[in-house]
């Protein structure tokens, strides 16, 4: 492919990746805005492709394929108005934000394109992707092992913090309910979630669940001591 | 093609992204703009490598490193998203500003 066909190239997966990304913030459909980030995560995989970096280009494409996948399902799972059937904007700081990233756009353009960056080009195109896997397994082994280790940590991390279960007790987010929003309205919590026990203002009151300390069945049984619902903690 | 053009690119996605993670006020949202950013990043490193590196095999190391960023940012945020939403039912910043000065 000569160089002409390759500018080309890069110019439409450059402007599709643009559009993709700015599309992610404009459309009303929580599910659209995931599947336009994927698309813009593809085109710039496949810039990367185009630079020589075969191998990261094409593991980004699959990296976001499924990534955005799971994406698009937590989005139906939390959000409102996933399929965007009504129209709706939610957002804030709105004014800043576009000046924020539009300076934030310039600058970068400005600092990346001044200085005279060394030009020192790929010498040849064939071989990057076995340079690559020599220098993973060769001198670049331990930042490989210490991404698989991190990658381990993450999982172990995402585990604890997503479990329903807690180390201590059956439920992870108990003493953790959260004080009144209002301070006019006490009990709004409570009402919100009838399932919860009444007192969980006092619990969050003297610092949630780690002051609870080895006397929390103690405190647990004279707290719920006429709560008809403690029988499902029991 | 050239190493500017890349780098453009690269900046005006980061300011997308930096937009998108200012302005949303869903958290799987916000993700969204931070993994922009990451991909500009990412963009910017991997026009660098092709055009002032030689060819040197670390600069795509670099880029790997980029790519486990992503992926970790992601499941860290998704986890955190689900105990908020477990503790507080909130899924926008607007539900969480108890500690707001």
């Amino acid at each position: 492919m000569t160089g002409v066909w390759v500018g080309i190239a890069f110019w439409i997966f450059a402007v599709a990746a643009l559009w993709f990304g700015w599309r992610v913030f404009v459309t009303d459909s929580m599910v659209r805005a995931s599947y336009a980030l994927l698309a813009s995560f593809v085109n710039v995989g496949a810039i990367m492709v185009l630079l020589l970096a075969e191998y990261v280009g094409v593991a980004l494409l699959f990296m976001m394929t499924v990534e955005m996948v799971v994406m698009a399902l937590f989005m139906i799972m939390f959000m409102m108005n996933s399929a965007g059937l009504n129209p709706m904007q939610m957002v804030h700081q709105h004014r800043w934000s576009i000046a924020g990233g539009m300076a934030m756009a310039g600058g970068f353009g400005i600092a990346l394109t001044l200085p005279s960056w060394p030009d020192r080009p790929i010498p040849t195109a064939v071989g990057t992707i076995r340079a690559l896997g020599l220098e993973l397994l060769g001198g670049s082994m331990l930042v490989f092992e210490s991404v698989g280790a991190t990658l381990l940590a993450t999982m172990l991390a995402a585990v604890v913090l997503s479990s329903s279960r807690g180390r201590y007790t059956a439920d992870a987010h108990e003493g953790s309910i959260p004080p009144p929003l209002d301070p006019d309205e006490p009990d709004s919590w409570a009402h919100a979630e009838p399932d919860e026990d009444d007192d969980g203002d006092a619990h969050a009151g003297h610092g949630g669940h780690a002051d609870h300390g080895e006397h929390a069945d103690d405190e647990e049984h004279a707290d719920h001591g006429e709560d008809a619902e403690h029988g499902e903690h029991g | 093609m050239n190493l500017d053009a890349v780098l453009v690119v690269a900046a005006v996605l980061t300011g997308i992204g930096l937009y998108g993670a200012l302005s949303q006020q869903s958290f799987v949202m916000i993700m969204m703009g931070l993994e922009l950013m990451v991909n500009g990043a990412l963009l910017a490193c991997a026009g660098l490598w092709r055009w002032t590196a030689a060819g040197a095999p670390q600069g795509q190391v670099l880029l790997i490193m980029a790519l486990a960023v992503m992926a970790i940012e992601m499941t860290l945020g998704f986890a955190m998203v689900v105990a908020v939403y477990r503790t507080r039912q909130a899924d926008v910043t607007e539900s969480v500003d108890s500690l707001k000065g």
